[in-house]
């Protein structure tokens, strides 16, 4: 749902953490209560001429009245990180929340975070909350190169030996089998990162036997098994064809092109905004986490907020049945 | 001074006495939130929000499911812990789909809740109320469900007993409490009211209790822990016997008990006791004694209760009429400032409305 919450703010100082990931300390006009790990801060930005509103994980609590995000510029992206990367300390910002959708359960005997990338945000701020708390944790951080463990330093010197990296070109990979075997029984993991290793993590724990509600993981609905790329979307009913750019979700560009459609999360979880997929001469990289491996195998639907194909286009269907 | 509402959240409040939560769902409205309350097959009390994620259908109309509470509407199923475990026609489970787990104690016979921020949740904060479990003290107790006034009425009515004398003449009011000097001190986290009034007649409820002739000296010790208890060390003893010594051995002693909850901000649940060490085994005792305190409008808490409500009723109709203060509020005016003292570190206005929600959503 719409955030409602609008209140300004200011951009007080920005840092480069590595070539592409930004930290951005931001200054609320009213400081709010602490946010709870895993919260995010909406943010109103500008993609070109249009107003949009991205959402960023806060680092920590805030409790010193600052909402810190790190934001990495994506080449993929629809425009917001490179809104974020182009701002100057001082500017004037709009923001929402923060909220959470990741909230850390406390009280658990034993918690593993495991991060890939950016993704390490909220678990950044689940780290110190259960470093304070005195919990037993470990906190797995794999990123591409060591260059790209933005916040592994100022992390390490705060948690010590409870965080370790992983980085490919060093041959690192995070052994996801034996981190959830290691576990603690009742204890929970959380998962954030690209794509990939979301999937690796919800079959390493499906595998392992533990409930499935003791694995947690937020979504970004960015990144897929495949590179993003333009591709035409067909429906026959309705006697259109659709050009999504790079730059644009599905939904946006069948919503843009006048196609009525419903859609709540915009993250690939509600399962609202799916259509009827027809035929593909393309691959559909489905991105989604409301779909099960099963039905993404079968290929019958996809969620048009986050899904998308390459290699070719795709032919659908829509709920419309007014024409 | 504007009368101040507000409540911290960062405290253990009592929610139910522990006999009441079983294996059913208990709907309870508790700082402000609707709870549900329930007790898991392992003995312990689990505690959700009492709205679902997906249309907010109160839990508590729905079933329970070996520990976890299924929606009566669409059959979502969350667990003790507020996680989504089931979503209908659908072969996954949305992420991001939980209701707000609140962490519960059970202590003193009570269960206490947790409505701020659960990583600070201590159950070693659990407020001192050990006289309600623990012997010698003998009591059965009741509790006001969503008695119409703000909780902090409830705390002025307690830590000032002067009020005894015209709401309670008859049982134990006497013209002695407004004519005994008090004396208030205050830690970080409690204010005491302590009052000796030496060699004067026993009011009747004493003198029955007491059952011996003749003058004594009673005392009125009244122990506030913030931000919710109130424990009144209270009794008479012949006088001149050496109780305000220390030597209390010629004399009955209670304590009147009070766990106050805010329900609305004009609303809250007194859950109360009054516990004696005399006569323990004698039940007909524990049962006249309870409905001294509560008995269809006669009681003393029904007294209380009229005077509590009518008060805030009062306060609705002229919300800008300010509160004068009197000496005797002392005990009252530490409680608030201790009480706005845990607000202010939460980030919260004490003269403000209660929060419709935290940050945790």
């Amino acid at each position: 749902m719409a955030a409602t919450d609008w209140q300004p703010a200011r951009l007080r100082a920005a840092r480069a953490l590595t070539p592409d990931i930004r930290l951005l300390e931001i200054e609320p006009a009213t400081p709010g209560a602490p946010a709870p790990p895993g919260s995010h801060l909406g943010v109103a930005v500008m993609i070109g001429e249009r107003p949009d509103t991205r959402s960023y994980s806060l680092l920590d609590s805030g409790a010193d009245g600052l909402y810190r995000i790190a934001v990495k510029r994506l080449p993929d992206s629809r425009g917001g990180s490179a809104y974020m990367h182009g701002l100057e300390p001082g500017a004037r910002l709009s923001i929402s929340g923060p909220r959470n959708h990741f909230g850390l359960t406390p009280g658990r005997p034993g918690y593993l975070l495991v991060a890939g990338g950016i993704g390490i945000t909220p678990l950044h701020a689940m780290a110190l909350a259960l470093h304070q708390a005195g919990a037993r944790f470990r906190l797995l951080y794999a990123a591409r190169t060591r260059r790209d463990l933005a916040l592994a330093d100022g992390l390490r010197a705060r948690i010590g030996d409870r965080l370790e990296t992983f980085t490919d070109d060093e041959g690192g990979r995070i052994d996801l089998a034996a981190a959830v075997a290691d576990l603690a029984p009742g204890g929970e993991a959380y998962l954030c990162g690209p794509y990939g290793m979301m999937e690796a993590g919800r079959r390493a724990w499906a595998e392992s036997g533990r409930p499935a509600q003791g694995l947690r993981f937020e979504t970004f609905g960015t990144g897929g098994r495949h590179a993003t790329e333009a591709f035409t979307v067909r429906i026959p009913r309705l006697s259109r064809e659709i050009v999504v750019p790079r730059h644009q979700t599905m939904l946006e560009a069948l919503e843009a092109a006048g196609i009525a459609m419903i859609h709540d999360c915009r993250r690939g979880e509600c399962g609202l905004c799916t259509v009827k997929i027809l035929d593909a001469d393309g691959t559909v990289d489905h991105r989604d986490v409301f779909f099960s491996e099963a039905q993404k195998a079968a290929n019958a639907q996809l969620c048009t907020c986050v899904s998308r194909v390459v290699g070719g286009g795709i032919t659908i269907d829509t709920a419309d049945r007014a024409g | 001074m504007t009368d101040p509402k507000g409540f911290p959240l960062n405290a253990w409040y009592a929610a139910a006495w522990g006999h009441e939560i079983g294996r059913a769902l208990t709907p309870r409205r508790i700082c402000d939130k609707d709870v549900v309350l329930y007790r898991r097959t392992d003995g312990a009390v689990a505690a959700l929000e009492d709205a679902c994620w997906h249309r907010l259908l109160p839990l508590s109309l729905g079933h329970l499911k070996g520990d976890q509470v299924m929606c009566g509407y669409h059959g979502l199923v969350f667990d003790a812990s507020g996680r989504c475990t089931f979503m209908p026609a659908q072969e996954t489970i949305n992420p991001s789909a939980c209701v707000r787990a609140f962490p519960a104690v059970e202590r003193y016979r009570l269960v206490w809740l947790w409505m701020g921020d659960p990583a600070l949740a201590d159950p070693d904060l659990v407020p001192d109320f050990h006289w309600n479990s623990d012997a010698p003290w003998v009591g059965e107790g009741g509790t006001f469900y969503s008695l119409k006034c703000n909780y902090r009425l409830v705390i002025d009515n307690l830590m000032d007993l002067t009020h005894e004398t015209y709401v309670h003449a008859g049982s134990i009011g006497d013209d002695a409490i407004t004519r005994s000097p008090f004396e208030v001190t205050h830690t970080d986290r409690c204010v005491t009211v302590e009052r000796w009034m030496e060699n004067i007649e026993p009011p009747p409820f004493w003198a029955r209790n007491l059952g011996r002739p003749g003058h004594v000296d009673r005392w009125q010790i009244i122990r506030f822990e913030a931000p919710n208890v109130v424990a009144g060390d209270v009794g008479v003893a012949l006088a001149g016997t050496g109780a305000r010594q220390g030597d209390r051995s010629e004399g009955v002693n209670g304590f009147f008990l009070a766990a106050i909850t805010p329900e609305t901000a004009t609303s809250c649940h007194y859950f109360w006791n009054f516990v004696r060490n005399w006569r323990p085994d004698d039940e007909e005792l524990t049962k006249s004694l309870t409905l001294a305190h509560v008995n269809d409008g006669k009681g003393v808490y029904d007294q209380d209760h009229d005077v509590l409500e009518a008060q805030q009723r009062a306060i609705d109709r002229q919300p800008r009429q300010p509160f004068y203060n009197l000496n005797i509020d002392a005990g009252a005016l530490w409680a608030h400032r201790l009480i706005d003292g845990m607000m202010a570190k939460e980030g919260r206005d004490p003269k403000a409305a209660p929060p419709v929600g935290i940050a945790a959503e």
